[in-house]
C-alpha cells in the first residue's frame, strides 16, 4: 500500500499532512492552513530530501564530464525526462523539455514556433480565461510578426463558449489554451478543441500548470501538440517547467536560447544545433530541479493521480455547499457550479469586502488564500470584478482547511461590518 | 506578528466606509490620472483640478481597491485639498516617508531621503494620516497605501510637465 493512499481510491489526507514539513509550522498558534496551491505548491518530504541527496552525493554538470558522479548526474537528470514522459504519456523522452517554468515553456513555442511557423497574416485561437503566461508572449508575437489574435469566449458560469469554434478555427495557424482555468477553475474540453483545430491543420498548444499536478494526463488522449506545465505546482521545486512537443514539430523548430548544451558544433561564423530535447537547453540546466520533479513525479505517482483527483473534487464539493449553506449570497463564486467540471480552485468574492482585506484577516488565522487578479486580468474585466479571492486545494488539504477558510470569512465580517 | 488592529484601525475603517471626495469631475479642466498597483489589480483614478495659482481647487477619487488603498486616497483627498501644489508635495513626501521603513529598498525610484522622520517634513502634522503608520507592519500591504499618493504626484508631474510643454 502507497504511503498516503487508506484503500483503494481514497487519499488518507491525515498521512499525505505527515509528509509535508511546513505543515508542522504554527503562526500566532494558529496551524498553517495553505489554500494556495494553485500559485504553487509545498513540498513533501521526499522531494526535498531527494535534491538534498543529489547535492550531498552526486552533483556536477551534466553531459560534460567523463568522471563517475558526473555520469550519475546525466543519468540521474536524463532519467527524469523518462518519467515525465511516462506521467504525462508521451510516447517518448525525446519530445520533453526542461525549462524555467511553464512559462517560458510557452514562450519557448511562442518564440521558436511563432517565429518560424505562423506567418503574418496566421491567426493565433486564445481564450479569454488564459493566465497572462498563455496571453502575453502571444501579445508580443503579434506586436512583432502581425499575428491576428482571437479569443475563444467564456459564459457567466466560466464555460469556454465553443458554438462558433470551426469559423473562429479559419486561418488559425496554432490555438493555446488552458486545460484548467487558475481563476475559475474550469476544466475546458481540450481533446475536443484540438479534434477541431487539427481538422482546421492547426496546430494546439495547452497550458497545463494547473491540470498536470491535478489530474492523469495523456497527450495522446488530449490530441495536442505542445504542452506546459510547472513542477512547483505538482510537489516539485521552483526552477523547472516542462515543454513536451511532438517531436517532428520540435525537430522543424529553430532553437530558442543559445549557448552551450543546445550546439552540436560551433565555429567562430557558425553552429549547428543539437538534437531535440537538447536543442531547446541552452546552458547549464536546472539538475537538481529535474531530481527534485522526478521525486515528486514519484511521489504523486504513489498517491494515484486518480485518487488526487477524486480527493479534489471531492473536497471542492464540500467548500463549494459550505459556503453556499453558511454564507448564502454573501458569497459569489465564480466559475462552474457543478464541481464535476472543475478542478480544485475556487475564486470568490465576499459580501463587499476587497479580497485583500479578507486575505489579511485570514493570514492571522494561519489560512493562506490569493488575493488579487490572478495574472488574468481580461478575465477579471470579463466578470466586472477587479479581484477575487481564491482558495485552491491538493493532496494535504481537508474539510478542517475548508472550515477555517468559512469561519475567517466570518472574522472578515465583523472587521468590516458596515 | 503583528495584529490586525494595527492595519485596521478605527478611522481607517471609517473612510473606507465612508469614503471622501469620491467621484468625478470634467476634464478637462481637471487632470485624469490612473494609478494600478499590478499585485493586486487595484486601480485609482484621480480627478485633480488645479486652480491658477497652483492651489488643489478640487480632487476626486475613482476606482477600485481594498480598504488600505480607498481609506488611504480618501485621507489624501481630504489633506491636499485647499493646499498648493507644494504643501501637497511636501505631504507626499512626508506621508511616503512614513510608508518607506519597509519600501525603501524595494521601490527603484522611492525618493525618500534615508534621514527622513515624519517630524522633519516641514514641521508638518500628518494628522489622520498618521492611522496609516500601522501599515508599515504589512509590507506587502504599503503599496496599496501609497498608490493614490503617487498617483497624485503623477498628475503634479504630468501637470508641470505639460505646462513646460505650453
Amino acid at each position: 500500500m502507497a504511503p498516503g493512499v487508506a484503500d483503494g481510491m481514497k487519499l488518507d489526507v491525515a498521512r499525505v499532512k505527515k509528509d509535508f514539513p511546513i505543515l508542522d509550522r504554527e503562526l500566532d498558534g494558529h496551524r498553517l492552513v495553505f489554500l494556495d496551491s494553485a500559485a504553487s505548491s509545498q513540498k513533501p518530504r521526499a522531494v526535498l530530501d531527494a535534491m538534498d541527496h543529489y547535492y550531498a552525493t552526486t552533483h556536477a554538470n551534466v553531459h560534460r564530464g567523463v568522471y563517475t558522479i558526473a555520469e550519475e548526474a546525466t543519468a540521474a537528470y536524463e532519467g527524469v525526462r523518462g518519467q515525465v514522459a511516462r506521467f504525462i504519456g508521451a510516447p517518448s523522452p525525446r519530445g520533453v523539455v526542461f525549462t524555467k517554468n511553464a512559462t517560458e515553456a510557452i514562450n519557448l513555442v511562442a518564440h521558436s514556433y511563432g517565429r518560424g511557423r505562423l506567418a503574418p497574416g496566421k491567426a493565433v485561437l486564445l481564450t479569454e480565461m488564459e493566465h497572462h503566461a498563455n496571453l502575453v508572449p502571444w501579445l508580443m508575437l503579434r506586436e512583432e510578426r502581425g499575428v491576428e489574435l482571437r479569443f475563444l469566449p467564456v459564459d457567466d458560469d466560466g464555460r469556454l463558449v465553443l458554438d462558433d469554434l470551426d469559423r473562429q478555427l479559419e486561418g488559425v495557424g496554432l490555438v493555446a489554451v488552458t486545460a484548467m482555468s487558475n481563476v475559475l477553475g474550469t476544466l475546458n474540453p481540450v481533446a475536443r478543441i484540438a479534434a477541431a483545430a487539427h481538422a482546421a491543420a492547426a496546430v494546439v498548444l495547452v497550458d497545463a500548470a494547473q491540470s498536470v499536478p491535478h489530474a492523469v494526463t495523456d497527450v495522446e488522449a488530449l490530441g495536442c501538440d505542445f504542452l506546459a506545465f510547472s513542477a512547483h505546482k505538482m510537489c516539485g521545486p521552483t526552477g523547472i517547467g516542462v515543454l513536451w512537443g511532438r517531436e517532428e514539430l520540435l525537430e522543424a523548430m529553430p532553437a530558442f536560447l543559445g549557448g552551450g548544451e543546445m550546439i552540436r558544433d560551433v565555429r567562430l561564423d557558425r553552429w549547428i544545433p543539437n538534437d531535440i530535447p537538447w536543442k531547446f537547453e541552452a546552458g547549464t540546466p536546472p539538475i537538481a530541479e529535474a531530481i527534485g520533479l522526478g521525486a515528486a513525479i514519484e511521489y504523486l505517482t504513489e498517491l494515484g493521480m486518480d485518487a488526487v483527483r477524486e480527493h479534489e473534487r471531492a473536497l471542492t464539493a464540500h467548500a463549494l455547499s459550505t459556503l453556499a449553506d453558511r454564507h448564502g449570497d454573501d458569497v459569489r463564486v465564480f466559475g462552474p457550479p457543478d464541481p464535476g467540471e472543475r478542478g480544485g480552485v475556487v475564486s470568490f468574492t465576499y459580501r463587499d469586502i476587497h479580497p485583500h482585506d479578507l486575505s489579511q484577516v485570514l493570514d492571522s488565522s494561519g489560512v493562506c488564500i490569493r488575493a488579487g487578479h490572478h495574472c488574468a486580468k481580461p478575465l477579471m474585466r470579463r466578470y466586472g470584478v477587479g479581484a477575487t479571492a481564491r482558495a485552491s486545494f491538493y493532496v494535504y488539504n481537508d474539510e478542517a482547511d475548508v472550515q477555517a477558510l468559512s469561519d475567517g470569512l466570518v472574522a472578515a465580517a465583523e472587521i468590516f461590518a458596515v | 506578528m503583528a495584529g490586525l488592529e494595527d492595519l485596521y484601525r478605527e478611522i481607517i475603517l471609517d473612510h473606507y466606509r465612508s469614503p471622501r471626495n469620491r467621484g468625478e469631475l470634467p476634464s478637462p479642466p481637471a487632470r485624469r490620472v490612473e494609478g494600478f498597483n499590478p499585485l493586486c489589480g487595484d486601480e485609482v483614478v484621480l480627478y485633480v483640478d488645479i486652480d491658477p495659482s497652483g492651489r488643489v481647487a478640487d480632487i476626486k477619487v475613482a476606482g477600485q481597491g481594498c480598504s488600505i488603498s480607498q481609506s488611504s486616497a480618501s485621507m489624501m483627498t481630504a489633506a491636499v485639498k485647499g493646499r498648493t501644489e507644494a504643501e501637497a508635495r511636501d505631504l507626499i513626501r512626508a506621508f511616503k516617508a512614513m510608508m518607506s521603513i519597509h519600501e525603501r529598498g524595494l521601490d527603484a525610484n522611492g525618493d525618500a531621503p534615508d534621514d527622513v522622520s515624519m517630524p522633519a517634513v516641514a514641521g508638518l502634522d500628518l494628522g489622520e494620516l498618521e492611522a496609516l503608520r500601522g501599515v508599515v507592519k504589512f509590507p506587502v500591504r504599503i503599496k496599496c497605501a501609497t498608490l493614490s499618493w503617487n498617483t497624485l504626484a503623477q498628475a503634479f508631474d504630468e501637470a508641470g510637465a505639460g505646462a513646460a510643454a505650453d
